[in-house]
């Protein structure tokens, strides 16, 4: 049972990681996206939203064929640094923002295309530069929106598991998630272990979710 | 059905539940390494029992061994190792006294074609230059199995666990030595010499029992009569050049 403690410690930080890095990402080209027109920006917006519509086998051997040793980008990093990314759990964090990033993009374009541009002008006006109004006005208006992006960004790296099977593998401690942890229990008709860890991520979930609606209130009420 | 709802409804129920009709439908649960050479296979029999169409079902012994403990409506079982199908016996899937032994296969150590100083003995996975072996798991991989036995007589257990990537099934071992995601794996020989332009066999591992794959039918499967027909057809002169070409020895 201590392997499904190390599995759930594995998939936080798998998560978490990911979750930061479609934080910084999909706020960025998310707020590029809801203020710039450019041709083509709907194209660039279908692409963008992929990930979270094709199947995570699919991604992941995309992310294979990408990042594997003999890919553009694994063999430059294989020649440039020494680095080898697949089977580390580093691919496991990049196969789970790949698949969770089109969830943070589409909240965060959302919830800023929301922000009442006369307010981000009115800033312009009183001398504000464009980062400070990024920062202290867009920002905060949009927050509530990029958090529930956020938050189903997390629900659905906890859970990833075909994508990260293809890069990451599945070796106890590094890369062996809860999902993929479960899978290879119940393959080895170990029960006893499918049981308590199917157990175990049914709590984090539920966490998940009780955290989700503490930080983003329900729907103003309607009789208010 | 007058309405357009209820017509609906009809037409989802009918194509989740309505069965394409076949004569005899014959569903196989085999070791992922009989991949190939049972799909050469299949038309021998479909052409010796006409109306009949065969059905694969590959993965990893003791995945397959999972799903008929579970229920999954198979007729025949072939593993690759005994241990699987003595479980099954032991759990009364499989009809014992049907139970034959009808190909044997011999475990190889092999490396990625490019790879420079191939391994020349076992021991030589201990070099620094083998960071990562790919082995199945052994929990339900049989080829694992072989391959921690084999470690753990000769004492080198210890040192490649550590190095091991596990494989859900032999053939996924083969495909990370044939991406040289891994630096060295453990396969059969007739998985090695599906890839001759990606993997080359460092050498031949001696096991410490034979290699034998044993076939059964499913107690009380759908198609008990052409399950048991179809073991004897992989026992037959007929199966025999095909299992050979592809590299399985005599049982």
């Amino acid at each position: 049972m201590d392997s499904a403690w190390i599995a759930l410690g594995l998939t936080l930080k798998v998560a978490g990681w990911a979750t930061a890095l479609n934080l910084l990402l999909g706020v960025g080209i998310g707020f590029a996206m809801a203020r710039w027109r450019f041709p083509g920006r709907d194209a660039v917006d279908a692409v963008l939203t992929l990930p979270m519509v094709m199947p995570p086998t699919v991604l992941g051997y995309y992310l294979l064929v990408l990042i594997g040793t003999h890919g553009p980008i694994g063999a430059w990093l294989l020649n440039r640094f020494g680095i080898r990314m697949i089977f580390t759990w580093q691919a496991a964090v990049i196969a789970a923002a790949v698949v969770s990033f089109p969830l943070v993009f589409k909240s965060a374009r959302a919830a800023f295309e929301n922000v009442d541009p006369q307010l981000e002008e009115a800033a312009r006006i009183l001398g504000l530069r464009e980062v400070a109004i990024f920062f202290r006005v867009s920002l905060p208006l949009a927050w509530r929106g990029i958090l529930a992006g956020l938050l189903l960004s997390f629900a659905r790296a906890l859970g990833e598991f075909g994508a990260t099977l293809m890069v990451a593998g599945s070796i106890p401690g590094k890369t062996q998630t809860l999902s993929i942890a479960v899978y290879e229990a119940v393959q080895a008709g170990q029960d006893d272990t499918a049981n308590f860890l199917v157990l175990v991520t049914s709590l984090a979930c539920v966490c998940v979710l009780l955290t989700a609606g503490r930080l983003v209130p329900g729907h103003v009420s309607p009789r208010r | 059905m007058s309405s357009l709802p209820s017509r609906v409804v009809a037409f989802v129920v009918l194509t989740l539940f309505g069965v394409a009709a076949s004569a005899a439908d014959l569903t196989v649960s085999a070791a992922a390494s009989l991949t190939n050479a049972f799909r050469e296979l299949a038309p021998l029999f479909e052409a010796a029992q006409p109306g009949t169409r065969v059905q694969f079902n590959f993965a990893a012994s003791g995945a397959l061994l999972q799903q008929i403990a579970k229920g999954a409506p198979v007729d025949v079982f072939a593993s690759a190792d005994e241990e699987t199908m003595d479980q099954a016996q032991t759990q009364g899937l499989v009809k014992a006294s049907e139970r034959r032994y009808f190909a044997s296969n011999s475990l190889v150590l092999i490396v990625p074609n490019g790879s420079t100083n191939p391994p020349s003995a076992l021991a030589d996975l201990n070099r620094p230059t083998y960071r990562r072996v790919a082995i199945g798991v052994p929990a339900s991989v049989p080829v694992g199995r072989y391959t921690k036995s084999v470690l753990e007589s000769a004492g080198l257990w210890g040192a490649v666990e550590p190095k091991m990537i596990g494989a859900q099934s032999v053939r996924q071992a083969l495909d990370y030595v044939a991406r040289a995601e891994v630096d060295a794996g453990f396969v059969y020989a007739t998985d090695a010499a599906l890839m001759p332009d990606k993997v080359k066999v460092a050498l031949t591992v001696p096991t410490p029992s034979r290699i034998l794959y044993p076939v059964a039918p499913i107690a009380g499967a759908a198609q008990s009569a052409l399950a048991e027909r179809f073991v004897a057809f992989l026992l037959s002169p007929a199966a025999r050049p095909v299992l050979a070409r592809f590299g399985f020895g005599k049982p």
